[in-house]
């Protein structure tokens, strides 16, 4: 069935439509989910699975240490704002190959689907303005999203991308959940990747 | 000629710089002014203000992921703030280093520091970090040396430097 505005199970292909050229960091649950099914849970990723708020920081500590990589940052609303202040940190150091997605559907969906601050009066493209950022967009919409897609490509990084996503379900996809392996498997394809780079 | 006591801070860098640890997320703390200001003048080196602790604990494990080092310079209060994302660090075996600057133990004169201070012990065990105390300088070389040990020998283990109100002074109030 199809639905009305944007399908977050369609979205991370149409904004990363060649992922290789990435490292990804995701929050926990939904957008751990929708990462996966991007890379095919690849050695380019890794996902949390607990740690709520972490994404954006652990994202800045790869941009800073590699900087001749693209990194993004997949995350949530709710993610995101229990460490808000991240994005002030990511603002003063001002990575040059930074880009961050937020996932907004305003609630809680891996708990059950709680209404979230965003669902009220929160806006989060606000608050990134608020620490910063000067590269900032927001969506709602389908067609917005080639633009978006530029936007991520094109705009001064750091880039801050809010997308309102429609009520539905992440991508159903089950990814490795064992932090160590996930983390041997990172650095081991990026060391190998690193010698291949003249 | 035995070195300068008080330029313990400018020796610690130079072992963490040697140790090839370039990344230094912190929160402002009067123990850890000094080593940050040896940062801020290191052209290779990188402060990064934090808004809080724990966000330290995720940028270190971020650097690690593409094999770069980085240290979490907090006072003791925020150790409380990491207890969650240790999770990160204990379950993922990210070698993870930590230099504590103490509150709440000799000649605290805030009343409101001792709580967290005497629980920086438990909570880093807890979350099956290693602890490495300085009572005084003639210790802190060494312990800084068995704290990076620790990290880098590949075990993937973490580690936290305590430099105690014995070693850094009480501050008045």
């Amino acid at each position: 069935m199809e639905i009305p505005g944007i399908d977050r199970r369609n979205l991370l292909t149409q904004l990363f439509p060649s992922p290789d050229e990435h490292l990804f960091i995701s929050g926990l649950a939904g957008p751990a989910r929708d990462a996966a099914a991007l890379t095919a849970d690849g050695d380019n990723l890794f996902t949390m699975a607990g740690t709520m708020g972490a994404a954006v920081s652990m994202g800045l500590g790869v941009a800073l240490s590699a900087p001749h990589c693209n990194i993004a940052v997949i995350t949530g609303d709710g993610e995101l704002l229990m460490n808000v202040g991240a994005l002030a940190t990511v603002a003063t150091q001002g990575p040059a190959n930074l880009s961050i997605v937020c996932i907004d559907n305003g609630c809680h969906g891996e708990t059950g689907g709680q209404l979230g601050h965003t669902s009220h009066r929160c806006n989060l493209a606000k608050m990134a303005e608020g620490a910063g950022f000067s590269s900032v967009m927001s969506i709602a919409s389908p067609h917005e999203i080639a633009e978006a897609a530029d936007f991520l490509k094109a705009a001064n990084s750091p880039r801050f991308l809010l997308v309102h996503v429609s009520n539905g379900p992440p991508s159903d996809y089950k990814r490795n959940l064992d932090p160590a392996a996930c983390r041997l498997r990172f650095q081991n394809a990026y060391l190998k990747d690193l010698k291949k780079s003249p | 000629m035995n070195p300068d006591k008080n330029d313990w801070p400018g020796q610690l860098f130079k072992q963490l710089i040697d140790a090839e640890i370039f990344l230094y997320p912190y929160i402002p703390d009067a123990g850890n002014k000094k080593l940050i200001e040896c940062a801020e003048a290191y052209p290779e080196a990188r402060p990064i203000l934090l808004t809080t602790e724990e966000e330290g604990i995720a940028i270190c494990a971020g650097a690690d992921l593409v094999k770069r080092r980085a240290v979490l310079c907090m006072q003791s209060s925020g150790v409380g703030n990491c207890a969650n994302f240790l999770s990160l660090v204990n379950g993922g075996r990210f070698p993870i280093l930590m230099i504590v600057s103490m509150r709440g133990d000799y000649g605290e004169q805030n009343p409101w520091q001792y709580p967290m201070g005497q629980a920086v012990e438990p909570i880093l065990k807890a979350m099956g970090v290693v602890i490495f105390k300085v009572d005084a300088y003639e210790e802190l070389k060494n312990a800084a040396r068995a704290a990076i040990a620790a990290c880098y020998q590949g075990g993937g283990q973490s580690a936290a430097l305590i430099l105690s109100q014995k070693f850094l002074g009480a501050k008045a109030f």
